[in-house]
């Protein structure tokens, strides 16, 4: 592969207000860390930076009083590269946020860095459930979706209606094995049985080989456990080699509106799947989605896009009434204040860090059921907030007091 | 069935297959590279970068021309080997009198640039394309499950590699 380390930083220069004196060097630094140019760039990337830089417009920052800059840089999905970005953020740069992140492994690693320089984490891309479970953090909030709750509204929905032997296509890296196991746990729980399973490098290209073994296999559910590009090719080449047409069923179990997009509506229909964000639910959705559209060549945000857009506004509402931008001190302010936003509505944030809201299983539209481009979904079940996440006391997170 | 070096004769099959199907790719891929490394000894980077031009001319093609497979067939190669004159006439050219590493250089930069500009503009997700009816469905081989698409890809790779050798 090609070398590219370039960390490019685009300062969002706003109009300088007198700066509040306990905010660290009169200015709160947001550090935008995503994959900028690889498999999850389309449903991270720059569309992340531009929900960031929306939610600071939006909150009128400027005219607060608050001067915000936001930065941003490519991990390339390599946990070392993301690591020493954002070491050299927290220590040289002054960062005082880390958000989004995708790609749990590059998370966890900066999950644990933010936790040892006292800074904050707003994860909005990854979703590996130990964010809040063995590895949850008082630095750390877990905004927008997580490997439990797809597992629980995809898997459960899967299984019950008859989708009881799997096999796994599975990402191998910790997202992937955070996400089969999640998956796995559900089906069992609901007497149904795991066939066989098979890990794939990230960004793989070719994966004839493995949807030979799936196919092999005779489960009834082949489920996919990894994202973006991944699932993009996997689900092209599943039905090129004929693995609906021969009875068995994808069940894609992390699924973006980006990939609908590149999948087409002819190969995606009839997909099932959870999201807690659909640019096409209410006025006020619609609205933000025709604001970011426009200046994302026409790219309409994924629920990674909304949280990221969601957890600074929280941040930064958190930050001004603390009048300080101390990481330990802001996130817990943050999980002691409900939440309000456009996208996601009212909600709220736990001790283990998970932010609460509603998901929603979606059911991706037959070509003539669409409007036309990003008309992709249809709403099959809403699972209201206080089920749509793993229980408190069931993730093993030391800061939850038994 | 007896297993064959201790594997199932269905599984070995299958995967021997796939990687006549995936090498039928990578000869396509890299007939190009080899002819003009053998013929005019440039190292050239940017092969990568115009085979994804290629594609995405069968693409712009079935987007805003309505042409579909087969005229993509004729036309993409066309386009791509046009834009590689110009990048000879224009460019390479100057660099034949001196060491292979300008042109290599020149080569990676270029596909570094061309790789960027498309990013920008297309995103990293990948476009849809349909295949022609002619080509999609497949056959039961009893041991695997072959897309005719890609039992198309073994031929027509076998009959340009053949040919290239013949003519050259």
């Amino acid at each position: 592969m090609l070398h590219r380390f370039l960390i490019a930083l685009a300062v969002v220069a706003l109009a300088a207000g007198p700066s509040a004196a306990e905010i660290s060097d009169g200015v709160i630094k947001i550090g935008v860390l995503n994959d900028q140019s690889s498999l999850y760039a389309d449903l991270t990337g720059q569309g992340s930076v531009l929900a960031a830089r929306m939610a600071v417009e939006d909150y009128g920052a400027a005219a607060k009083g608050l001067k915000v800059e936001i930065i941003f840089a490519d991990h390339q999905n390599k946990p070392d590269v993301g690591s020493a970005v954002a070491r050299q953020w927290y220590d040289a740069d002054k960062v005082d946020v880390i958000v989004d992140v995708p790609n749990s492994g590059v998370a966890l690693a900066v999950n644990q860095i933010t936790r040892d320089k006292g800074k904050a984490f707003l994860v909005s891309g990854a979703a590996s459930s130990d964010l809040t479970g063995k590895a949850c953090s008082p630095n750390t909030i877990h905004w927008t979706y997580d490997t439990w709750a797809l597992a629980n509204g995809t898997g459960n929905a899967i299984v019950k209606t008859g989708g009881d032997s799997w096999f796994f296509i599975t990402a191998d890296y910790a997202f992937g094995l955070a996400l089969e196991r999640d998956v796995e746990a559900v089906v069992l729980k609901n007497g149904g049985k795991v066939l066989g399973r098979v890990r794939h490098p990230l960004n793989t290209a070719d994966f004839s080989s493995f949807l030979l073994q799936a196919q092999a296999s005779k489960a009834k559910i082949i489920g996919l456990a990894n994202a973006g590009g991944d699932t993009t090719n996997a689900i092209k080449q599943a039905a090129e080699f004929g693995l609906v047409k021969g009875g068995q069923n994808l069940a894609g179990l992390l699924v973006f509106i980006t990939d609908v997009h590149a999948l087409g509506l002819p190969t995606a229909q009839g997909l099932i799947f959870t999201e807690t964000f659909y640019w096409d639910m209410n006025d006020k959705t619609r609205a933000f989605a025709k604001k970011f559209a426009d200046r994302n060549r026409g790219i309409h945000p994924t629920m990674i896009h909304a949280g990221v857009y969601a957890s600074v506004l929280h941040y930064l509402k958190a930050v001004e009434a603390l009048k300080s931008d101390e990481g330990t001190k802001v996130i817990e302010k943050m999980k002691a204040t409900p939440t309000d936003d456009l996208l996601f509505g009212k909600g709220s944030i736990r001790a283990d860090g998970r932010k609460i809201h509603p998901a929603y299983l979606f059911e991706v539209k037959k070509p003539n059921e669409s409007k036309g481009p990003w008309d992709y979904y249809k709403l099959r079940a809403t699972i209201p907030a206080e089920q749509a996440f793993r229980p408190v006391d069931q993730g093993d997170c030391p800061l939850v007091k038994k | 069935m007896i297993p064959i070096l201790g594997i199932p004769p269905q599984a070995l099959f299958g995967q021997l297959l796939i990687g006549l199907i995936n090498g039928s790719f990578y000869a396509l891929l890299s007939l190009g590279l080899a002819v003009i490394f053998g013929l005019l000894n440039i190292i050239n980077f940017t092969h990568g970068a115009q085979y994804m031009m290629g594609a995405f001319v069968a693409w712009f093609l079935l987007q805003y021309a309505g042409l579909g497979y087969w005229w993509a067939l004729l036309i993409a190669p066309i386009v791509v080997g046009g834009l590689g004159i110009l990048l000879e006439r224009v460019m390479l050219k100057r660099l034949y009198g001196l060491d292979h590493l300008y042109g290599l250089l020149l080569t990676f930069g270029l596909a570094l640039i061309i790789q960027g500009l498309f990013r920008n503009q297309f995103g990293s997700s990948g476009q849809p394309y349909t295949l022609p009816a002619q080509l999609t469905g497949g056959q039961n081989l009893g041991f695997m499950f072959l897309p005719n698409y890609r039992a198309w890809v073994i031929g027509f790779s076998l009959t340009i590699c053949l040919g290239t050798w013949f003519v050259i």
